[in-house]
């Protein structure tokens, strides 16, 4: 792998507040290394920006890992950027070459209200996990780990599904910014598991309820979602919760 | 100060059992009249606040992320330990408590711990009954594995992703109290001191880092849990935000500070590629399962191609050093002997350290399907990170910073020296005295948080019999107008250098450099002679652009990296003071003929407490002495 330095030509979303007006700058960073991160080389740009006294790019991040889902740009039109499967904190300059020009933006959904440049809010996510997205056992009392077999197959699609980071890349990429990526991953993780099967028609019918009035869109089956995941929440997790809707919809009394 | 760690009397197995019945009690009715502050949505802080309201108390919970989810606990990978013996290995709740007072090396108080193991099942059970998707074998029953330092399977795990489960798990029930209007959660905001009243912790002071409003909170107990301090570092395992300044506000208010210097030092991370490097990524211990470790024998041949380097010119140092465990030695041990093959002129990166990792003969031996089906996750992460194939070039790793078994001093009953300050997770000084042990962080957070507080907070509740305070209380307008001044003055230096000039400095260049996997007398009163002249510089070149009233994320590091300037000085005080090595503190000047620690169980079995004296005054050192009834304190010893 080579170390010679990469020119880069950004193109940053800046907006001061929710209302204000935003628009994109262009920002020249000389001195790229490969081997930096994506945030990294933009801490080397909020650094030269310090230096001239101009306001940083703000953008969430936590872990730096890919795990914390945090992180949350649009990377030239693509969530998270180019590389399949891998969260912004996890892409590398290497990615790129040198002379490339970049667009950065914020998710951009009417869901997720732009708070400065590429941050945005992301609390409906909390909203809806908060009516529905967990099992309601309090705690203390809990039968025996092992009294209730679970089978290793169903244990580990239940997994797959568990594995969203509740970034909000599936919601950036669908022209309708609708979640259902991320409400048929929880959905569908709690579906796998005994444990979530008492809760199972009051959970999909509240968590869409809250879905629907936070202002998502439809689904209207582009894939991108799926595409977009960093975690990889396959498409099947909207099938088994538009399934489980249809079912609790028309299950009549409750 | 007083250091009264109230343990119960009685038989070791009986003390938590009879403590509980003897805790006073509050009345259901009376649950909804206390306000509790739980400071941190980790595993510790999310699953005490969410059973705290599901007992019925009134309770605010406040993290620094966009959302309870984020808190770092999420980046645990390898795994929860409990004392289950589902694989019937010879496990017991007296096996756990053994080796984890062993692992510690004798410095952790027995009651604490053998109430940890005791709690562990309980854990088990209630995260399965959350749905929290663990490993099973094809008979429907959970999977276990085992985990360095212990000879029996007792890590529970969900893949590499087990501390991501676990909090969703806490979060869930976490949202489910905030959905039902029993918690009310503060996400974007933190923590920037605590207020106390006649001597009782009574609530917090907080900046909203969206709007940059310093606001006050009143209550009836604090609970702090806030993380580990391994930013202190610059460079660690943590995560960006990671902070010491929630628990070293406390401590200026009078909590007492222990063991700062008990840092673990992860032996398999990746190296730092260059001097932008802003964080560092851990790959799982269980990577030493298959991999072996190595350098060139030679230095001149670190800068050819591993591969061409031929099997009788590498130094296989574990295994050579130590033949009995190999390359499964515990992480100060494996951390350590890596320094020494750097220190000897043989890192195989140029201009970072760095040791291979190779798992060449486990895939000639096991094929790569094989090996992909145990580490691919991992090795993809590795792919992403250094641009490298690890199934053809060996890694290349070295150790970092990861956890800090120090923190703010707690009773049995988790309580520090302020009444009413709680402290839970990795913020408390722990149950893992000088050295956790894999899979320990993941079970003492949720411990604490499901089934310590909820007795022992009820208690002081019952008994404390504090009048009601309002934010109107003159102590809450003094430390709001503290905040502000301290804001103010950051904004006011106007130098020309940032903020992570001067953490990286701090980090890297002094403490890592002399009170990192090795320390001596010298270097750390070198240490403690840079430190200050790096403060009074910081506080005359830092530039803080912006203003306090509003997002300013130069302003939130620089609060962050004033505090670390502060406390890592009693870090360097503490491993100054211990002249001993145990666990994760090595002093070069007490090490045997081989090079292996050596601990000075006459001096220095005691927990150091430190208590503030004053912003120009050295602090005080307390002791809270240790005694060992059931485990008897021996050499450990791995060769
Ligand atoms: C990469 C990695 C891997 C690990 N793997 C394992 C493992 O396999 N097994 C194991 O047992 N342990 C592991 N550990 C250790 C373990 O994960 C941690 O010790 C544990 O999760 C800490 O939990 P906590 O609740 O105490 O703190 P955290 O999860 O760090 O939570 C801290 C909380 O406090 C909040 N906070 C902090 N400061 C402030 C402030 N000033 N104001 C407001 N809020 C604040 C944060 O927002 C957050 O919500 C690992 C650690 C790391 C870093
Ligand atoms: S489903 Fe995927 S893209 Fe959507 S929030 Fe979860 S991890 Fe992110
Ligand atoms: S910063 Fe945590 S996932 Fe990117």
């Amino acid at each position: 792998m080579s170390d010679e330095k990469m020119k880069i030509t950004l193109h940053v979303w800046r907006q001061k507040g929710p209302s204000a007006p935003g628009e994109l700058k262009t920002y020249k960073v000389d001195n790229v290394n490969p081997h930096m991160s994506f945030l990294e080389m933009l801490d080397v740009l909020n650094e030269e920006l310090l230096q001239k006294n101009e306001d940083p790019i703000a953008f969430d991040h936590d872990c730096r890992e890919g795990i914390c889902g945090m992180c949350s740009m649009v990377v030239n039109g693509r969530p998270h950027g180019p590389r399949k499967a891998t969260t912004t904190c996890q892409l590398h300059m290497r990615s790129f070459k040198s002379g490339d020009e970049i667009y950065i933006e914020p998710w951009r959904a009417k869901a997720f209200p732009i708070i400065k440049d590429l941050m945005v809010d992301r609390s409906a996510f909390d909203r809806i996990i908060a009516s529905g997205g967990y099992v309601a056992v309090h705690t203390g009392g809990a039968p025996d780990a092992n009294a209730l077999p679970i089978g290793k197959k169903d244990a580990d699609e239940a997994f797959d599904y568990a594995a969203c980071i509740g970034c909000g890349a599936c919601v950036a990429a669908c022209p309708n910014a609708s979640a259902m990526l991320f409400v048929g991953a929880k959905v569908a993780h709690l579906g796998k598991l005994p444990q979530g099967e008492v809760e199972r028609r009051s959970r999909v019918l509240n968590m869409v309820h809250t879905m629907d009035t936070e202002g998502f869109g439809a689904c209207t089956n582009h894939g991108e979602c799926s595409a977009s995941c960093p975690k990889e929440i396959p498409l099947e997790a909207i099938m088994t919760l538009n399934r489980d809707y249809a079912r609790a919809s028309f299950s009549g009394d409750e | 100060m007083e250091l009264n760690a109230r343990i119960p009397a009685g038989p070791i197995s009986e003390k938590w059992d009879k403590h509980r019945f003897e805790l006073k009690l509050v009345n259901p009715a009376n649950k909804r009249k206390f306000k509790i502050i739980v400071v941190g949505s980790g595993l510790a802080g999310g699953s005490a606040a969410a059973t705290l309201a599901e007992l019925g108390y009134d309770v605010d919970c406040f993290c620094f992320q966009d959302s309870p989810r984020r808190a770092h606990s999420i980046a645990a990978q390898g795994g929860i330990n409990a004392a289950k013996n589902y694989p019937n290995d010879g496990d017991s709740i007296y096996r756990l408590f053994y080796d984890t007072v062993k692992g510690g090396d004798y410095r952790a108080r027995e009651a604490n711990v053998y109430r940890l193991a005791q709690i562990s099942n309980n854990i088990i059970d209630q995260c399965v009954a959350q749905g929290v998707p663990f490993a099973r074998e094809y008979g429907g029953m959970l999977a276990n594995r085992s985990f360095g330092g212990a000879q029996v399977s007792r890590t529970f795990y969900a893949r590499g992703q087990t501390g991501q489960q676990l909090l969703l798990g806490a979060y869930s029930a976490l949202e489910r109290m905030i959905g039902a209007g029993k918690v009310k959660m503060h996400p974007r905001t933190e923590m920037l001191d605590l207020v106390l009243v006649d001597g009782h912790a009574r609530g917090i002071v907080t900046r909203n880092l969206i709007t940059g409003a310093i606001e006050s909170w009143a209550a009836d107990a604090v609970i702090l849990a806030t993380g580990g301090y391994g930013n202190v570092f610059y460079l660690s395992t943590n995560a960006m935000g990671s902070n010491v300044t929630a628990s070293y506000r406390c401590y200026k208010r009078g909590a007492g500070f222990a063991n700062p210097c008990f840092t673990q030092i992860h032996p398999t991370c990746i190296p730092v590629s260059g001097d932008y490097q802003s964080k560092l990524t851990l790959m799982s211990e269980s990577l030493r399962n298959d991999g072996r470790v190595w350098v060139p024998k030679k230095a001149e041949d670190c800068r050819k191609r591993p591969r061409e380097i031929p099997e009788e010119d590498r130094d296989y140092y574990l295994e050579r050093k130590y033949p009995a465990f190999g390359n499964l030695v515990p992480r100060d041990v494996a951390s350590r002997a890596a320094k020494e093959a750097v220190d000897s002129g043989r890192s195989v990166l140029a201009g970072s350290p760095a040791v291979y990792l190779d798992f060449g003969n486990a895939i000639r031996r096991d094929g790569e399907d094989a090996i992909r089906d145990r580490y691919g996750n991992l090795f993809d992460m590795y792919e992403r990170i250094s641009g490298e194939n690890p199934y053809e070039t060996p890694m290349r790793i070295y150790p970092a910073v990861h956890y800090t078994m120090g923190g703010l001093w707690v009773d049995y009953n988790l309580m520090s020296t302020i009444p009413g300050l709680h402290v839970l997770g990795e913020a408390n000084f722990s149950d893992h005295g000088a050295n956790r042990l894999g899979a320990s962080a993941l079970m003492q957070g949720l411990a604490d948080g499901y089934f310590v507080i909820p007795y022992t907070i009820g208690h002081y509740l019952a008994t404390a019999k504090q009048p009601k305070v309002s934010t109107d209380h003159a102590a809450f307008k003094a430390a709001e107008e503290a905040v502000k001044g301290r804001l103010k003055r950051l904004l006011s230096v106007g130098g020309d250098k940032s903020v992570d000039y001067f953490h990286r400095t701090l980090g890297v260049d002094i403490l890592w450099e002399y009170c990192g996997m090795a320390r001596n007398e010298a270097g750390l009163k070198k240490a403690l002679q840079l430190i200050p002249e790096l403060r009074e510089r910081f506080w005359k070149e830092i530039r803080v652009p912006g203003s306090a009233s509003e997002l300013n994320i130069w302003l939130e590091k620089a609060g962050r990296v004033a505090d670390f300037l502060e406390f890592a000085e009693i870090l360097c005080l503490d491993a100054l003071n211990r002249e001993e090595s145990c666990g994760g503190h090595f002093r070069e000047e007490h090490q045997t003929a081989d090079g292996e620690a050596k601990r000075d169980d006459h001096k220095f079995a005691y927990g150091a407490v430190w208590e503030y004296k004053g912003d120009n005054q050295a602090p005080a050192l307390n002791k809270e002495q240790l005694s060992f009834e059931y485990v008897k304190l021996a050499t450990r010893n791995y060769a």
